[in-house]
């Protein structure tokens, strides 16, 4: 008879389970209230259902336990009943189907007055990209994608020039603008979605996938990849900041079009770069080659677009603003140096000029046992720490390993990479924390010395 | 038709095995060949069920042990996937029960092809020990997932690109000859093979969702093997059926003009129908275990014939579910959910008619009722929380989150487990000629049923908060409060215990071998033929000097009048007994 | 009785014939079972090359497939070369059929002589199946340069598998038949093969039709199909 209190207890838990959950849905933040509505209803039904069979089928088992003197009563089939059943059973369904079917044709085509955006995903990052004053996407082809051209921009294609490219996994949107989302991805599958939203798509390489919302509140919303892409599926994060028509715009006026990006200044100005290095170097040295007794790491040798983002960071505050981050303080307290982003360029296409060698070594480690950590590594910042712009990882091969120890110690405190508005750093974090143990970073470090990449190839 | 009995025939042919590597290795006797199925299914199971402690482990208690990395992660979640799915489930109840309940139910010596029978079993140990090597190799075995989607299955980025993913289409490719060759003698064996008055409606429900399952297998599994030869051309030709130009990690590949999508189209085609491959079955063994443990028969059996009909059938059109956010034409979504939710309706009706079959019926709580009635919980719980999926609207915030994890486990994984725990507990006696310990199983049902569902219900709800799927760890997540994180700690642990416990059930199969108490022939006053053989278990050619002959359907239990309250499908009909007219009129009123 | 009355029988009452009912069931021979076996398998090809074909119209209309006719300058717009290999394959069909006849006949040396034609073409047939791959690889259109020229490749390489796998079993029949065992056995032996080689020239031809249409044509049957 325990089999009867099981089932109805465990009945009864489920709905107390479900009414008293505190994990449920996201509160809505698009126009997808149908999504919800049609939820809600699902719920109701099948619920019903769950409860009416199983409590039946408890006081069966109750009313018809064994006994000896008793038996089962002989009874085929009851057409009558069976039929009964079989109505009532496809009147639910299509008590189900039909607010679904009827949302669905309202997310299949999106409205008139949409605005475009387009997500491109790759391996494990998102970008995005909106149609500049022409109010038209240019197009893009895997063919076009290098370093200088991230997006796969065609480069004739005119109407792609003033297409605002947006080189961060941050998107802001305005809020009660409706939104066609173009969907592109670079390499394998993955999925764009943003719980509160609720609406979701695949991204396939080779083709657009599409849908569309509304956001209908303003806030921050964390984008997480829903298909399955590989080592780094569960990092592919980023963050849709859901604001104001005017901040919105505010912000996208600081994107640069595709145009802006091809130009040379964008790449910065060398000698002007020199004349500025000249506060660095009493720190980084005079070749950026680091210095342990100043804390500073070398700065030869790194990627364009990394040494950027890292300065902008310690400008902004993003970098260098914990508490913990002695270090971390020091550098953002000299970027008073560099007024603006055209400095912050400036500064680092003369640190590219600067000849790359690799630190000395001072950790002691087990490169075997490191080895086996690195797999993990290898996929973003290359097999030999080569660093990876596609993967925005930077080099890791020649730095100074004190300060790779640290920087993944910090990593993994959540002294760096913690920002709101850090693009990588969460991304970083998941990864650092797998590395719990001192002489496990030490190991780690010790295999990256190890490494020695082709140094011509970045 | 020409009338010369196969087995008669076989007879002077089919000598007797008498050495030991005849009689247990290269043996054609079906009853042996479903064994071997079963330990070999087993065996790897428990390989599968280990790989899911350890992600469970990462997943409760992230970054704690340093065994797991986000690359292991993967390679272990799709192996334990792709194992339970096709390696333990499909091999289980088609080649283990199926071989050995098929012979037997339909009253026949053996396998219409004794000898494919045999080949069958071997490749499957072939498929078995290549899916197994892949551990061994470099890189490991792949990890893109048990739906091996292309791209990122043979590009870097994905563990196992190299060896991994060549080894599991090989294991894959083998494994389809094995169930094809397995699958043509069970289909041709129930058509072809049936004793003399085994009419269609008469079978055992077993056999016909063995039957339909086999015939869905046959048709389906080519699906699985036009996509792994493509893929293993893309991979090692350098050809183009899923692979579009595009950039991979920096490094443009060498292909163009592949669809990804079509892999998907394929890869379901096949993928969808698998899913009823081993729940069909299932409806059919747990469909006679509930009617003899209530000593009633089956309600409605024929409605449940055509059921289970229908679902075979609808199942080959409603594969793009899978995909309703893959990317695919929206359009689609309109056919796939309508084909979808139609096909809960005969589903629905087979769980009435499970429940119905209890109602006034005198019902035994032994082992195996205990698990079928833990059965139609968890199966009633899955296939309720299907309906939110196959609603193409509600699929999508729900598509990849875990919502979808706890449905798929809770009707393939939890309900059909109940249903081979149920068979197992209602068919060692035939197969052994022990009972299993009773004390032991009854510790085995509470823990497993109770344990399972406190594993799957809560994930549900992490489902609806939103929590992606396949995430190696979760990390801070925005919309993930504290509480959540804590709540999969505890799933884990509810997890490991439901592992411990299966050590329990191992120990009673191996301790029941020699100590169990002994069942004696037909122990639970079962109709269906595979009970009344001569011999118990059943000896070589099952059926002595005479073939049986079948004189009633499979389920006169509690027959009015009748002196015992089961009679063998074997009996001739007495005089004794009133016919029963067993129209709707009749019985009238008296249900519900 | 059709399997509409089989599936409606209600089988618990009691059947007024019992008798009747278990003269018409039980057992069959051997011989139908086999006979069974080999028409669901030709389901199961069946259903393999139908997805092939499925998949192949659907990216027959992806930009950047170029199929292999339609232009005089594509390789099978000439396809005298096909028409070759189709006579070989019908070749060694009619000679099969002629060995199952004579068999039955009881003829059993003109049966004999009739299948080692049969073997002899339909190896004839796979070599010009090589030759022709042969023929395209060296024209450039290799295995990987276009998804039109792999679907060829594909196509035509599980359609000769099949045949290859097919000659293992004729080549046993075929050496029963040289070695005179029972002739029963051997007849309905080959009259399995002889289905089997018909099904794999039906194939061939449909292979066949399909390879050499111009994209016009996809075009059509991509529409007609619904997979445009």
């Amino acid at each position: 008879m325990i089999i009867v209190i099981a089932l109805v207890l465990l009945v009864l838990g489920t709905v107390l389970f479900h009414i008293f959950s505190p994990w449920t849905f996201t509160p809505l933040a698009s126009n997808w209230v149908a999504i919800d509505s049609t939820i809600n209803v699902t719920i109701w039904i099948t619920g019903i259902v769950f409860i009416l069979v199983n409590l039946f089928m408890a006081y069966a088992i109750y009313r018809f336990r064994y006994r000896k003197d008793r038996r089962a009563e002989y009874e085929p089939e009851n057409k009558k009943l069976e039929v009964w059943l079989t109505g009532i059973t496809a009147v639910g369904i299509v008590a189900l189907l039909t607010p679904g079917l009827i949302a669905w044709a309202d997310f299949v085509e999106a409205p008139e007055e949409a605005d475009t955006f387009e997500v491109v995903g790759k391996q494990w990052h998102w970008m995005y990209r909106f149609p500049g004053e022409d109010g038209e996407l240019g197009q893009t082809h895997p063919r076009f994608v290098s370093k200088d051209n991230p997006f796969g921009m065609d480069p004739d294609d005119p109407a792609g020039q003033d297409d605002i490219l947006v080189f961060s996994n941050i998107l802001h949107l305005p809020v009660d603008q409706s939104f066609k989302v173009l969907m592109r991805s670079m390499d394998v599958l993955h999925n764009f979605a943003v719980p509160e939203f609720r609406a979701k798509m695949d991204m396939v390489p080779g083709m657009v996938t599409h849908m569309w919302f509304e956001p209908t509140r303003t806030g921050n919303f964390e984008v997480v990849c829903m298909q399955l892409c590989g080592m780094g599926h569960h990092a592919m994060r980023g963050r849709v900041v859901v604001q104001e028509q005017e901040a919105f715009d505010q912000w996208l006026a600081g994107q640069p079009t595709f145009a802006e990006t091809q130009a040379a200044d964008h790449r910065g100005d060398p000698e002007r770069g020199e004349q500025l290095y000249a506060t660095c170097a009493g720190c980084h040295g005079n070749e950026g080659e680091g210095n342990a007794d100043m804390n500073a790491p070398k700065v030869s040798g790194l990627d364009h677009e990394y040494l950027v983002r890292q300065l902008r960071y310690y400008k902004e505050g993003i970098r260098g603003d914990h508490e913990d981050d002695t270090y971390g303080q020091q550098m953002a307290g000299m970027m008073g140096v560099l007024d603006d982003q055209e400095a912050i360029v400036d500064v680092v296409a003369y640190m590219n000029t600067l000849p790359d060698s690799s630190a000395p070594t001072t950790i002691e480690g087990d490169p075997e046992r490191g080895k086996s950590y690195y797999e993990s590594c290898k996929h973003c910042h290359g097999a030999q720490a080569e660093g990876n712009y596609f993967t925005k990882a930077p080099r890791l091969a020649g730095q100074h390993d004190w300060y790779l120890v640290r920087q993944i110690e910090n990593f993994r405190e959540g002294v760096r990479g913690s920002h709101d508005s850090d693009q990588y750093g969460p991304q970083m974090k998941l990864f650092a924390q797998r590395v719990q143990s001192e002489r496990a970073v030490r190991d780690l470090v010790a295999y990256i010395n190890s490494l020695e990449p082709d140094t011509d190839s970045e | 038709m020409t009338h010369v009995a196969i087995a008669d025939q076989e007879e002077e042919t089919h000598h007797h095995p008498t050495s030991f590597v005849a009689k247990y290795v290269w043996s054609q006797d079906h009853k042996v060949i479903a064994v071997q199925y079963s330990i070999i299914a087993i065996f790897v199971g428990v390989v599968a069920l280990i790989l899911s402690g350890f992600m469970r482990l990462q997943l409760g208690f992230p970054d704690t042990f340093s065994c797991i990395n986000p690359n292991t992660y993967l390679q272990f979640m799709t192996m334990h996937g792709m194992i339970m799915v096709i390696y333990l489930l499909t091999a289980l109840l088609l080649g283990g029960f199926g071989n050995y309940l098929i012979p037997l139910m339909v009253g026949t010596r053996d396998m219409v092809f004794p000898y494919l029978n045999m080949l069958s079993v071997w490749f499957y140990f072939v498929s078995v020990l290549v899916l197994l090597a892949s551990f061994f190799v470099s890189g490991g075995p792949t990890g893109a997932g048990w739906t091996l989607y292309p791209p990122q299955t043979i590009l870097p980025g994905t563990p196992g690109n190299e060896w991994g993913i060549i080894l599991m289409i090989a294991s894959l490719a083998i494994f389809i000859v094995a169930f094809t060759m397995g699958g043509l003698n069970y289909v041709t064996t129930i058509l072809q093979a049936r004793t003399h008055g085994m009419t269609l409606m008469r079978m055992p429900l077993t056999l016909w969702g063995i039957f339909i399952a086999s015939m869905m297998g046959l048709l389906a599994f080519p699906a699985l093997l036009v996509s792994a030869i493509m893929m293993a051309l893309d991979l090692l030709a350098g050809t183009s059926f899923f692979m579009p130009t595009l950039v991979s990690l920096g490094d443009s590949v060498d292909h163009e003009g592949g669809s990804p999508l079509l892999f998907q189209h394929l890869f379901w085609f096949f993928g969808h129908p698998e899913v009823y491959i081993v729940a069909l079955p299932a409806f059919g063994m747990v469909s006679d275990v509930l009617a003899t443990h209530a000593r009633k028969n089956i309600f409605g059996y024929r409605m449940m014939v055509w059921a289970l009909v229908i679902i075979g059938a609808l199942s080959f059109a409603v594969w793009a579910h899978h995909m309703f956010v893959s990317g695919m034409n929206l359009i689609f979504g309109f056919f796939f959910a309508t084909t979808t939710l139609i096909i809960a309706v005969p589903t629905a009706i087979k769980v009435y008619n499970w429940v119905l079959t209890l109602w006034q019926g005198n019902i035994k709580l032994t082992p195996p009722m205990l698990f079928a009635i833990g059965f139609v919980f968890t199966f009633t719980h899955g296939g309720l929380s299907g309906l939110f999926l196959g609603n193409v609207i509600v699929d999508v915030p729900l598509a990849d989150t875990y919502f979808v994890v706890a449905h798929f486990h809770m009707v393939m994984g939890v309900s059909t487990v109940m249903v081979l725990f149920a068979a197992i507990y209602h068919w060692y006696p035939l197969v052994t000629g022990r009972m299993l310990h009773e004390g032991m199983a009854r510790l085995h049902f509470w823990m497993t049923f109770l344990g399972a569902y406190a594993v799957f219900l809560p994930m549900h709800y992490l489902g609806f908060l939103g929590v992606p799927r396949r995430y190696f760890a979760m990390g801070d997540t925005a919309f993930m409060p504290e509480s959540a994180h804590t709540l999969n700690a505890s799933i884990s642990i509810f997890a490991l215990v439901l592992m411990l416990i299966q050590t329990v059930f191992i120990f009673n199969l191996i301790w029941s071998l020699k100590r169990g108490p002994k069942a004696g022939h037909n122990p639970w006053g079962a109709t269906s033929l595979e009970w009344q053989t001569p011999q118990v278990p059943p000896g070589h050619g099952n059926w002595g000097d005479k073939l049986p002959v079948v004189h009633r359907w499979a389920y006169d239990f509690s027959v009015p009048n009748a002196k015992e309250d089961c009679i063998p499908q074997n009996v001739p009909k007495g005089a004794d007994e009133t016919h029963h007219d067993g129209s709707g009129e009749h019985s009238e009123g008296k249900t519900v | 009785m059709n399997i509409f009355q089989k599936l409606t029988e209600k089988p618990w009452e009691p059947s007024s014939d019992a008798m009747a009912a278990a003269v018409a069931t039980g057992p069959t021979s051997q011989i139908d079972a086999r006979k069974l076996m080999l028409n669901i398998f030709l389901a199961i090809v069946s259903v393999l090359f139908l997805l092939i074909f499925a998949t192949f119209i659907t990216h027959s209309q992806y930009p950047g497939f170029e199929s292999l006719a339609g232009e005089p300058w594509k390789p099978f717009a000439d396809t005298t070369n096909l028409w070759l290999n189709t006579l070989w394959l019908t070749l060694s069909s009619v000679a099969m059929h002629t060995g199952l006849v004579k068999a039955r006949r009881g003829i059993s040396g003109h049966a004999l002589i009739a299948m080692v034609l049969a073997i002899f073409f339909a190896v004839q047939f796979v070599l010009a199946q090589l030759w022709l791959w042969r023929d395209l690889s060296g024209m450039g259109y290799t295995l990987p340069s276009n998804p039109a020229n792999s679907y060829f490749y594909l196509m035509t390489g599980v359609h000769a598998l099949h045949l290859i796998g097919g000659l293992v079993v004729v080549l046993r029949s075929t050496f029963l038949l040289w070695r005179g065992g029972a002739l029963e056995r051997i007849q309905n032996s080959l009259k399995l093969c002889a289905t089997y080689w018909h099904y794999l020239l039906g194939l061939w031809l449909v292979l066949f039709f399909l390879l050499t249409r111009s994209p016009e044509t996809y075009r059509a049957i991509a529409i007609a199909c619904g997979l445009g």
